[in-house]
């Protein structure tokens, strides 16, 4: 099988529509998407008729449960002032420009899905199997809290998203934590690309080399995990944010690649990575 | 109003994970005596006493079968205890680590090894230095004369390594005060080649050396049942962290001096449920996860 596995969307439709043409170019089977379909971008309505039309099962993230539930913010986990502020802007444009129909769709998604894929039995969540909104970076979680999290919630593969980073880990007896990215906005690298996750198993895959990271068995079937950058019309993007009155920094991020918000819930790691 | 909570309903808070392991790596001892240290540390307090090498290794083994995703480690003063920096080098093999440290004592050679061990694996090594405001003027009558200036010093000596600092500060101010404090602040470590400043600012915990300085808790100062209907409990520290100390395992890094706070010698023995009969439980439940880092702050979703 090949599945597609989309992280936050965060109104970016244009990207969406790409990676939607991208997988389907891959000649992938199935399309997942982890929840926060809202935030960040412009056109929130825009998301839901090419996700109904190219069949993509979605879950719920806090985003959409906090648009769907009509909360008064979006449950992001910021603790920083200013991270808040920026996350306020953004949540309340998405509440006013989210149709009521799309807001009770959003309402009703399962907060997880568990798929058993050629014997591999697959978890997939938002921030993590126990909390929607956990962030889980690479730098500050252990390989053994993976592990048992995999264990308590009996799965071989996690799949998550929730940091805005794409990131994996291999774990005990070939089980995996993979961190799918996003594709909302790019990963604080300078680049203007956003990220998706295809991932591949069963049979009909070469045998395992060792040699590249994603290369393993679970239960004796091979599995493999790419991380798909991807390019979009991000000018079109940051163009539309710009006639919404959408913040300026925000569209900086767009434009450069480098994230200018949500800054202070970064490890050190993930941070010195970044421009600001 | 909710009733004051009796012997007979004080709310209990189960481990519901052991998330954050922390290491009272060098017991109360300390090079300063802060007037608000809540656990009264100084150079001469050695209630609780440094941890060995040998001691972490154990408990890091014994974390392994717990699933700890973090390691946090404070006293007192760390680096006082001449084993810290292979102790830190030792952690960073299992997990992420995060040093509590006045800043004060700091040298180069240490800070060199320990950033090659951080860029030897794949985990952050968090530094938070714990200073008192932007000033001299409002860190210097808490944490000792020139403290500020020997601070920012161990905070340029961090950058220049590499590290980005949390600066840490606890609420000797009114509430209002936190955002133009921050921005101060935010400006003096600009000055200081400290581009990216990382703050957070702390609540006072009216307990130890704090409750001589300005008030203890009042009796009205403790969580009651009711208040821990539909509350989050991940909030609290106690639902996810225990403190390795070398008298054994504690609840947590704040209540050291108090009675029922000593859980075990082991793990094992101190996962259980604790009651919130303290004024610093208090003060956990209004402000929440007060002693994690932002990256690992829990915010309850509903």
């Amino acid at each position: 099988m090949k599945l597609a596995i989309f992280g936050g969307i965060y109104n970016n439709y244009l990207a969406l529509e790409a990676a939607i043409a991208d997988a389907r170019a891959r000649g992938v089977d199935d399309f997942y998407c982890l929840g926060d379909l809202g935030a960040f971008g412009p056109h929130p309505d825009r998301v839901f008729p090419l996700l109904k039309e190219a069949g993509v099962v979605c879950i719920q993230g806090n985003y959409d449960d906090s648009i769907g539930n009509d909360l008064d913010d979006c449950q992001c986990g910021y603790t920083d002032p200013r991270d808040n502020h920026f996350a306020q802007i953004s949540y309340e444009y998405t509440y006013r420009n989210t149709a009521p129909e799309n807001r009770r769709w959003m309402r009703d998604l399962l907060t997880e899905l568990r798929l058993e894929v050629d014997g591999i039995r697959f978890l997939l969540c938002h921030g993590s199997p126990r909390q929607t909104n956990e962030f889980l970076w690479d730098s500050t979680t252990s390989t053994h809290f993976l592990d048992k999290l995999a264990r308590d919630h009996n799965a071989d593969v996690v799949l998550a998203t929730h940091t805005g980073i794409h990131w994996q880990r291999e774990l005990s007896e070939g089980r995996r934590f993979v961190n799918v990215g996003v594709l909302g906005r790019p990963e604080n690298d300078g680049s203007t690309n956003v990220w998706y996750t295809i991932i591949r198993t069963g049979n009909d895959l070469p045998k395992p080399t060792g040699s590249a990271p994603w290369d393993s068995t679970v239960n004796n079937t091979p599995i493999q995990i790419e991380f798909i950058p991807l390019a979009y019309n991000h000018e079109r993007l940051a163009q539309e944010m710009q006639d919404e009155g959408l913040p300026e920094e925000f569209i900086n991020t767009i434009r450069t690649g480098w994230w200018t918000t949500c800054l202070e819930v970064l490890p050190s790691r993930e941070r010195r990575a970044g421009k600001w | 109003m909710s009733s004051l909570p009796t012997s007979g309903n004080v709310p209990h808070v189960e481990l519901r994970s052991l998330d954050e392991l922390w290491f009272q790596v060098s017991g109360t001892l300390c090079n300063l005596e802060c007037t608000h240290c809540f656990i009264s540390c100084s150079p001469h307090n050695d209630s609780f006493s440094y941890l060995s090498l040998e001691t972490v290794a154990k408990s890091l083994e014994e974390s392994i079968r717990w699933g700890v995703k973090e390691y946090y480690f404070t006293g007192g003063e760390p680096f006082l205890n001449r084993e810290i920096v292979p102790i830190l080098e030792r952690t960073l093999e299992y997990g992420p680590v995060t040093v509590l440290t006045n800043g004060t004592v700091l040298k180069a050679e240490w800070l060199s090894r320990l950033r090659d061990a951080e860029q030897r694996g794949s985990y952050s090594l968090e530094f938070r230095v714990s200073i008192d405001g932007p000033t001299p003027a409002t860190n210097d009558p808490i944490r000792g004369p020139r403290t500020f200036e020997r601070a920012m010093k161990g905070v340029r000596l961090l950058v220049e390594h590499g590290f980005l600092p949390i600066i840490t500060m606890a609420r000797t101010w009114d509430l209002s005060e936190d955002e133009r404090i921050l921005e101060e602040f935010r400006g003096v470590l600009k000055e200081q080649s400290c581009d990216r400043p990382r703050l957070k600012v702390l609540p006072r915990l009216q307990i130890g050396a704090e409750a001589d300085r300005s008030e203890g808790y009042g009796q009205h100062d403790r969580i009651t049942p009711e208040m821990m209907q539909e509350f989050d409990e991940s909030q609290l520290i106690c639902n996810h962290s225990r403190v390795v100390t070398d008298r054994g395992v504690y609840v947590c890094p704040i209540l050291l001096d108090a009675p029922d706070a000593r859980l075990g010698e082991t793990l094992e023995a101190a996962a259980v449920d604790f009651p919130l009969s303290h004024g610093a439980c208090y003060t956990c439940y209004q402000y929440g996860a007060i002693c994690t880092n932002l990256s690992a702050a829990k915010s309850s979703t509903t």
